[in-house]
């Protein structure tokens, strides 16, 4: 089980309030993605949960189980850090075996765990070496398995991809969440980069200086950004917001299309502007198309092989159905 | 980073270091080529420096007049024991300091290190007042906790300095791992700081192991270590140069090798960090 609730949970360093009171309730066998700009305060968020970071006030529940003042060992949470903070005097073995020495675990269940972690990620020739023989990669699977053998109630991620290269990010990726889809324990997982949030958590809490600004699915924050803020940092590229006489138009004080709900036509179109940069990734295209009396310019998704250039004149509509519309304060309107 | 240096250069940097370096290991040179003199040659003028009859005589009497073996053992229980006490001590001060900071930290520190700055002779009148009042002047254990005290800050500051260098989210690893904080220090700091522990440990030896003023007014007989076997010679019967070097000599042998052996791991230990 791994049923996580926060209730006015709140962080102060000094004066500074870090976390405003929030409430959250983690379910058991979710993957969560904590999500949001650096020093929005979601690996604070992890190390409160982990018991690293004291609460100023309010209170933390492991499946109904009072924590707030447990010490992290009895939380019964295994973290894995962004650094992977591997013991680098122990062999993979022992930095295996160092959660379950510590539970007093006896030699065969060791053992038998060690074994069974190993085969999982691929470390049976690797338990022998030292942390500093090891690659990116391994090192984080090591310190995958040193989570995994403790059987743990969940799994904390503090942004564990962020120190690998592009390619081995995206494998890892893929096996975090089998990992995950295999276990079916509680995950949390801390990154910065919406795409790790879009294509591994169940649920998604985008957070903003301590606040949480939604919490939804991946599709629902997608479809249905609550404001602004959440609008312009799910999707990638970014989805296009303007406000001015085109928001009027559709009554709203801002408007957001996301790159792909702009259909270029041959002529007419709502927007008209000449083509700016343009990224060939060969399935798509991605023109930054400047409009007049637009500041910032537009981003468009085409297909893979449009024949545009620099400076072509270009006509867009955007997909009626899929205009978010904002009022002043930034909130969606419904 | 490498820099180009001409051969003339290099040629004149390799003389000013090696003179340096004889200029401050004359002395020493000076103590053992002296214990093998007569005493008359000893004081020669103009001194001689090789071309003299090599005795082994002022070995040989100085063996004969004291038990050096007594003074050396009281050497290594003095200055291995202060050394093991301050290191126990100063392993979770340092932890705290390094790992848990609170505001006073940096002052506490500075503190510290400023009791290295009084001069001893100053609280020596205490000191002496106290060993009296509980008994313990002339005794080994006492002269060990004097020692350890005095060093202690040193310890301190050093096993800070390496601490220092080991990342922080290590041992929260070991905590959420469910690592008590003894098996937290025992487990996981010390064992990687030991590079760190081993020229702390070694630097201490050494500073107790030649530390005279307290062993020179604290001891008489029973606790005296290998300084005052030496300053046993300095006085009496006036000036034997060639015996005072002979008991100098053997005096300073024991930890002459020890440093010798050990002066890549002194040398590394105190230019820099601990584990990267």
């Amino acid at each position: 089980m791994g049923r996580i609730t926060l209730e006015k949970v709140q962080k102060k360093f000094g004066e500074t309030e870090v976390i405003p009171p929030l409430d959250l309730t983690i379910e058991d066998g979710e993957f969560v993605v904590f999500v949001g700009p650096s020093g929005c305060g979601k690996s604070t968020l992890l190390r409160l949960i982990a018991g690293l970071e004291d609460v100023s006030s309010g209170e933390i529940r492991i499946d109904g189980q009072p924590a707030t003042d447990l010490p992290p060992a009895k939380r019964g949470l295994a973290m894995v850090f962004q650094s992977y903070a591997l013991y680098p005097h122990m062999t993979v073995r022992k930095n295996i075996a160092f959660p379950m020495k510590m539970a007093g675990m006896d030699q065969a269940e060791q053992d038998r765990r060690i074994k069974k972690a190993a085969d999982a990620l691929n470390l049976t020739d690797y338990l022998d070496r030292r942390p500093g023989q090891l690659s990116g990669g391994q090192r984080q699977r090591v310190a995958i398995g040193r989570a995994i053998v403790r059987e743990p109630a969940a799994f904390l991620f503090d942004e564990p991809l962020s120190n690998l290269d592009a390619a081995l990010r995206v494998g890892m990726r893929l096996e975090i969440s089998e990992l995950h889809s295999r276990l079916e324990t509680t995950m949390i997982y801390v990154t910065h980069d919406q795409v790790e949030a879009m294509t591994m958590a169940d649920k998604i809490v985008v957070l903003r200086a301590g606040n949480i600004e939604q919490v939804g699915s991946p599709l629902e924050l997608y479809r249905e950004p609550r404001n602004v803020f959440v609008a312009g940092f799910i999707g990638s590229p970014k989805m296009n917001l303007m406000s001015g006489p085109a928001a009027q138009a559709h009554g709203a004080h801002t408007i957001g299309i996301r790159p792909e709900h702009l259909d270029v036509v041959e002529s007419g179109g709502t927007f008209s502007g000449k083509v700016g940069v343009s990224e060939h990734l060969g399935s798509d295209t991605f023109f930054h198309v400047h409009v007049d009396a637009m500041e910032e310019p537009m981003t468009v998704r085409a297909g893979g092989e449009v024949g545009l250039r620099h400076g072509d004149m270009i006509h867009l509509e955007p997909q009626a159905d899929k205009i978010h519309r904002f009022d002043e304060k930034g909130l969606r309107i419904a | 980073m490498a820099r180009a240096v001409s051969s003339r250069r290099k040629a004149i940097n390799t003389a000013v270091a090696w003179a340096i370096g004889l200029l401050i290991f004359f002395p020493i040179l000076w103590t053992i080529l002296t214990s093998f003199k007569t005493e008359a040659q000893a004081i020669a003028d103009p001194p001689i420096f090789l071309g003299f009859d090599w005795t082994l005589e002022n070995y040989r009497i100085v063996q004969e007049r004291s038990n050096y073996m007594r003074f050396l053992w009281n050497s290594v229980i003095i200055a291995g024991f202060s050394t093991i006490l301050g290191v126990i001590i100063a392993v979770p001060a340092a932890w705290s300091m390094a790992f848990v900071p609170s505001r006073r930290t940096k002052d506490i520190l500075l503190w510290m290190l400023s009791t290295k700055m009084l001069p001893a002779v100053g609280v020596l009148y205490p000191i002496y007042l106290i060993c009296i009042e509980l008994g313990v002047l002339d005794n080994r254990v006492a002269l060990v906790v004097i020692i350890m005290l005095i060093n202690l800050p040193i310890i301190v500051w050093m096993l800070y300095t390496y601490f220092r260098e080991i990342p922080g989210e290590i041992l929260e690893a070991a905590r959420m791992d469910g690592a008590s904080l003894r098996n937290e220090i025992l487990y996981v700091l010390t064992p990687m700081a030991v590079p760190g522990i081993a020229s702390t440990v070694l630097l201490n030896f050494i500073l107790a192991w030649n530390e005279a003023f307290w062993t020179l007014n604290l001891t008489a007989v029973n606790a005296a270590p290998l300084t005052a076997f030496i300053a046993s010679y300095s006085s009496p019967e006036g000036l034997f140069f060639a015996k005072l070097s002979a008991a100098s000599t053997m005096a300073i042998a024991p930890i002459l090798i020890l440093g010798w052996f050990s002066q890549k791991q002194l040398v590394r230990g105190l230019t820099f960090g601990a584990v990267k």
